[in-house]
């Protein structure tokens, strides 16, 4: 089933000028709604007429993540808060968190691409869809709980955190699909195996997301629980989730790309790349009107396609992720950054500014280690300052990254102190196919 | 009269220990007593040496960091239930006892390590209980 077919199997030129007239509005209204746009267009000698189609959008400048931050809380919003019906934030690189707006307008495309995102995963109005993202300030789980109920499931709103009451209405509901990370999805089948309910679920489609996952966890989710699996990809600066999702083909996620453009970016020159080259990803915003954004530089990697589907979808894909392009991790879908770590320790006097981040995966769920060094002036002979110093570094960094890390205190100077650039991140997951 | 205490804190690693242990031996620092108080991450071992100035030197150039603490040590008296009492009275002047474990100097004596939370004060109540503390230098002269 295809949600939209006029969307999402539009010729390429009936798309192109689409976006072609989508990109001409969209610059003219930031341009007078946006006094940063205004300025960056203007410091590069852009006005609204030269952007006359998509092509010309390479002549736009860059937004990244920390334009979101310097512009805090509200500053790139294009319409005043009363028109502002939503707010959704996420960690930023440092302490600031990300913050996005929408109007009641964005609402409703958003929760069109997630309908068409589920659509394609086969969800139908006569499916109960259980949403096991946290609801929240994260975009996942009110940005599934929006599109699904736009198909008209069932939608049971699970969030995260209570596996055994999820596994018993999974049964009790008859849920016949999910809507959660991938990870936490494995932790589920595991937990449906030890209460020997597997034979027990009516579980047919699972919307994953919010994280990178690999070809082989795709297989694993699919044969252990006998059902079939999607990717679903977003990120709340450019939306949310429903940003785009893979077909029954799982050659590519299809891009939403009448709402949102996507270029793949060559790392150093920052020019677009060939369709099937690797580069960073960015997104132009064409139909936002709470926090539209151009060129927005997602730092993952991935390349394009934009030949027609087997599924009979014409809209762009893109690959798989091949990684990263700055330091960003994402642990139970929370994205983290190893400098907010930095900025909480700063807080603590009792350690050095050294760390070490160990992220693992035990039973499906990540995990995060940071070990901390104990200052030499802090040193103790009791047992019970250090349990307590332990205890305070684990509320810093949970008040700072919203995520329970295990705190490990460390021997002064043991930790590697390296001439260039520090390495401050051991990731034992295996998130990338290279 | 005051002791001094070397402490180490040691990550539970595999052979750290002996590690530490080995350094104190090659420096011919002669441990008189040690405790190890352990959690499932990280150990404090607490030794008595010697000479812990010594120690702590050479176990700075050995790349472990360690603490010098004052802590009391206690020659127990020879009549039964006198550590007991004797601990009753630190305990009505409102001290804590951190930590406390036993040192065998003497084959005729029983000693304990004791830290409280105000050594000054513990060490105040000792003298004015007639009770015997050893001093660093006699520990050095062991
Ligand atoms: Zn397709």
């Amino acid at each position: 089933m295809i949600w939209n077919e006029t969307k999402e199997c539009m010729s390429r030129d009936q798309m192109t000028a689409l976006q072609s007239a989508r990109l001409v509005k969209l610059v003219d209204y930031m341009y007078h709604n946006v006094e940063f746009y205004r300025k960056k267009m203007q410091s590069v000698g852009i006005m609204p007429g030269d952007v006359k189609s998509i092509e010309d959008i390479v002549n736009l400048p860059f937004t990244t993540k920390d334009d979101l931050r310097d512009n805090y809380p509200f500053g790139l919003f294009a319409v005043p808060n009363s028109q502002i019906v939503r707010i959704h934030a996420s960690s930023g690189t440092t302490g600031k968190a990300t913050v996005v707006g929408y109007t009641r307008k964005d609402l409703d495309i958003w929760a069109e691409c997630v309908a068409r995102c589920m659509t394609m995963a086969g969800v139908t109005k006569d499916d109960v869809i259980q949403i096991a993202y946290g609801y929240g300030l994260f975009t996942g789980g009110l940005g599934a709980h929006d599109g699904a109920q736009k198909i008209g499931a069932t939608v049971v709103p699970m969030s995260t955190g209570n596996s055994k009451k999820l596994t018993t209405m999974m049964v009790d509901f008859g849920a016949t699909a999910i809507a959660c990370t991938p990870s936490y999805l494995l932790h589920i089948s595991e937990v449906l195996a030890e209460e020997g309910l597997l034979d027990q679920i009516k579980l047919k489609y699972a919307i994953c997301g919010a994280e990178p996952w690999t070809e082989k966890m795709h297989k694993e989710i699919e044969s252990r629980l006998n059902i079939k699996a999607f990717d679903i990809y977003g990120l709340s600066e450019v939306m949310g989730p429903g940003v785009a999702c893979d077909c029954e083909y799982h050659r590519g996620l299809h891009v939403c790309e009448d709402h949102f453009y996507p270029e793949v970016l060559n790392s150093a020159t920052l020019s677009p790349v060939a369709d099937g080259e690797t580069g960073e990803l960015a997104f132009t915003t064409l139909t936002k009107e709470g926090i539209p954004l151009i060129r927005y530089r997602t730092k993952d990697l991935t390349s394009l396609d934009r030949t027609p589907c087997e599924c009979g979808r014409t809209s762009a894909r893109i690959s798989r992720f091949k990684g990263r392009v700055d330091d960003m991790l994402i642990i139970r879908g929370v994205n983290v950054f190893p400098s907010q770590i930095e900025a909480a320790l700063v807080e603590v006097d009792e350690v050095t500014p050294h760390y070490m981040m160990i992220v693992d995966r035990v039973n499906n769920l990540d995990t995060l280690e940071v070990q901390v060094e104990l200052d030499q002036k802090y040193y103790t002979d009791e047992v019970r300052k250090i349990e307590a110093l332990t205890k305070k570094i684990a509320h810093v960094i949970q008040q700072a990254l919203g995520l329970s890390a295990k705190v490990k205190i460390v021997e002064p100077q043991s930790l590697v102190r390296s001439q260039g650039k520090a390495v401050h991140v051991i990731d034992n997951r295996k998130l990338y196919e290279n | 009269m005051f002791a001094k205490q070397l402490t180490v804190f040691i990550e539970n690693r595999t052979g750290r220990l002996s590690e530490v242990l080995g350094v104190l031996k090659d420096h011919n620092i002669n441990i008189l007593s040690l405790s190890l108080a352990d959690t499932t991450e990280f150990g404090l071992l607490r030794l008595i040496v010697n000479n812990a100035a010594q120690g702590k030197e050479a176990l700075t150039e050995n790349g472990f960091s360690s603490l010098l603490s004052d802590v009391s040590i206690i020659q127990i008296p020879h009549k039964s239930g006198s550590l007991r009492e004797l601990l009753k009275v630190i305990d009505e002047n409102g001290v804590n006892i951190e930590y406390m474990y036993g040192l065998s100097i003497e084959s005729d004596s029983a000693y304990v390590v004791l830290k409280a939370s105000d050594v000054e004060k513990v060490d105040k109540i000792l003298t004015e209980n007639g009770v015997r503390t050893i001093s660093c230098e006699e520990l050095a002269n062991l």
